[in-house]
């Protein structure tokens, strides 16, 4: 059979007879009968002409986040979107969205990696960052699992804040699941952070990991030293995962305060907003933790006359080498949207980073102030507690509904706070940006202040 | 290919020093050999009981990774930490100062090779 070339009826009917079946339905029998088709009712086929201009009535319907005032955020962040980003990415040299097979004969790749990997590092406050994950969620199971590795498997909880985003919860828990470990969920306090104590007694001696979001899902900064100390002093590893990777412009990544592994969702550094992806996951930890880091890494080394050049490293953890005893099932990494990244984030440089998080956080500090000023109904779940961004705003009905009737009043005012479950207060998560206008603050106020007569 | 007399080996092509009751556990040239150049060892924590045959910990080399086996039923009491800097002892001198572990013996072990049978082993396997 040749590698690239597809198969003909004799190739089909020796797969067939090797695998001991005598039709190619049969192969897919455990596919439920109901969801199975025959037929599908489609369209005649339409000229290239027609099947665009369908295709942009039909994506016309949709509203997005740049063409209305709009605050969500929950995860996907509205940032700014430098067109240098795309015409870099677009280049046929780099225009693959894997690490390539043949590595070394890429050196532009893999110099862009490297690079990617040094700022996430330095952002992480940590020694190491891998060559990215496919997103947020992922990047949350790989520093569960990695952490239950480095405790020799002997550890076989994962305690996880609940203001952990709740999708990323979720992956983590299919996970889990299916490798025998729990998971053990701990609620926020009454100020919407969560108790480092609380975390570290959650498992009785059995946790392999500490896991808290900074910022959280409800918007807040948690104590991270404290969440350090604590997951140290019950033996086992501290995990920040990071949902809003612009903080990282104005706040310390957990490296600094202690943490072993700082991993996330880097969606907010160049990314723009697509119907939920893609994303780009991003994982750092210690120099001594590498060997069991997942994924690709790209080391730096000179060639036989001396000159700097860039090769795959530690590729013995992988899969391709390791099989099943790989570190990780990942074998690959984002590599065009960590590029998308790498071109963002030297684009602004540490100077620009620290504006766009500033911006950020000034403008939900004035979308906090301005909304506030409208009074009661309107209210902070979490009054006191410091916010990056985005907060959770309560208001004269659940979230779902205050989020409907705003939409349909034109303004996206924030994510429901409990779309996904969750013991925090039923309101709207509002986040803003360096990309909010003052038209936007304007109109969420005018839509908010109706809703709540 | 060296094969000390003094050995004994098993057939994962680690050898098995006796000094009292511990013994001394490495891997035998021929498995350097095959491995290449070691990069990076992984050596088990000492005081871990062990089964004869169970992991003992892992080789790493520029090319592959390869798990090592106790050759006996016991208790891990000291392993050669020097190898955490230079892993390459493990290549330029497999039956010396690249020792990997020293264990209590605790109960019998895996049936063991003398130099004699371990060749005609590798023999046999096309070596």
């Amino acid at each position: 059979m040749h590698p690239w070339i597809g198969v003909g009826e004799a190739d089909r009917r020796r797969i067939l007879d090797e695998l001991g079946l005598d039709s190619v339905d049969a192969l897919f029998e455990t596919v439920p009968a109901a969801v199975r088709t025959d037929r599908l009712d489609l369209p005649p086929a339409e000229d290239e002409g027609r099947l665009m201009a369908s295709m942009r009535a039909l994506s016309g319907r949709n509203t997005t986040a740049a063409a209305v005032p709009s605050f969500l955020g929950a995860g996907a962040y509205r940032h700014v979107q430098p067109s240098a980003v795309d015409a870099v990415l677009s280049r046929a040299e780099f225009f693959t969205s894997y690490t390539p097979y043949q590595p070394e004969i890429s050196q532009g790749t893999l110099q862009a990696i490297f690079e990617f990997q040094t700022v996430i590092a330095g952002l992480a406050g940590l020694d190491v960052a891998n060559a990215s994950l496919y997103d947020g969620a992922t990047a949350l199971v790989e520093a569960a699992l990695m952490s239950h590795r480095l405790l020799r498997a002997k550890r076989n909880t994962v305690v996880v804040a609940e203001t952990v985003h709740p999708m990323y919860r979720r992956v983590l828990e299919t996970y889990a699941g299916a490798l025998g470990i729990a998971v053990v969920t701990v609620p926020p306090g009454e100020d919407g952070r969560t108790d480092p104590g609380r975390l570290a007694a959650a498992a009785g001696g059995d946790a392999c990991c500490l896991v808290v979001q900074s910022p959280n899902f409800v918007g807040i900064v948690e104590d991270l030293p404290a969440v350090a100390e604590a997951a140290h002093g019950a033996g086992a590893m501290a995990v920040q995962v990071v949902a809003e990777a612009a903080s990282l412009g104005i706040l310390h990544g957990g490296g600094r305060f202690g943490f072993d592994i700082v991993c996330g969702e880097a969606q907010s550094l160049g990314l723009p907003l697509g119907f939920g992806g893609p994303h780009l996951g991003f994982f750092a930890c210690r120099e001594e933790h590498k060997r069991q880091m997942p994924g690709r890494l790209v080391g730096q080394t000179v060639d036989a006359d001396g000159r700097r050049g860039f090769c795959l490293t530690l590729s013995t953890r992988e899969q391709h080498i390791r099989r099943a005893k790989a570190t990780s099932n990942i074998c690959s990494n984002h590599g065009l949207m960590a590029l998308a990244a790498t071109v963002f984030m030297e684009l602004l440089g540490g100077s620009g980073l620290r504006a766009m998080a500033l911006g950020s956080h000034a403008a939900a500090e004035e979308t906090k102030r301005r909304v506030l000023m409208l009074g009661d109904p309107w209210r902070l779940a979490y009054p006191i507690a410091p916010t990056f961004d985005e907060f959770l705003l309560v208001g004269p009905a659940p979230g779902e509904e205050l989020a409907r009737r705003a939409a349909e009043a034109g303004v996206f005012a924030g994510v429901p706070s409990r779309k996904w479950g969750g013991s925090w207060p039923d309101g709207l998560l509002v986040a803003a940006t360096e990309t909010t206008r003052a038209g936007e603050i304007r109109a969420l106020v005018e839509v908010l202040g109706r809703i709540g007569r | 290919m060296s094969v000390p007399n003094d050995l004994r080996y098993t057939r994962t092509h680690e050898w098995v020093r006796e000094e009292g009751d511990t013994v001394v556990v490495g891997i035998t040239h021929y498995a350097q050999e095959q491995l290449g150049e070691v990069v990076y060892v992984e050596l088990p924590e000492v005081g871990r009981t062990l089964d004869a045959g169970e992991e003992l910990g892992t080789l790493e080399s520029v090319k592959a990774v390869s798990e090592f086996f106790s050759p006996v039923a016991g208790e891990v009491a000291e392993v050669n930490e020097r190898l955490d800097d230079e892993p390459g002892l493990v290549n330029d001198d497999p039956y010396g100062e690249g020792w990997l572990v020293k264990i209590t013996v605790s109960g019998d072990g895996a049936e063991l090779m003398d130099a004699a049978a371990y060749e005609a082993f590798l023999a046999e396997e096309g070596h």
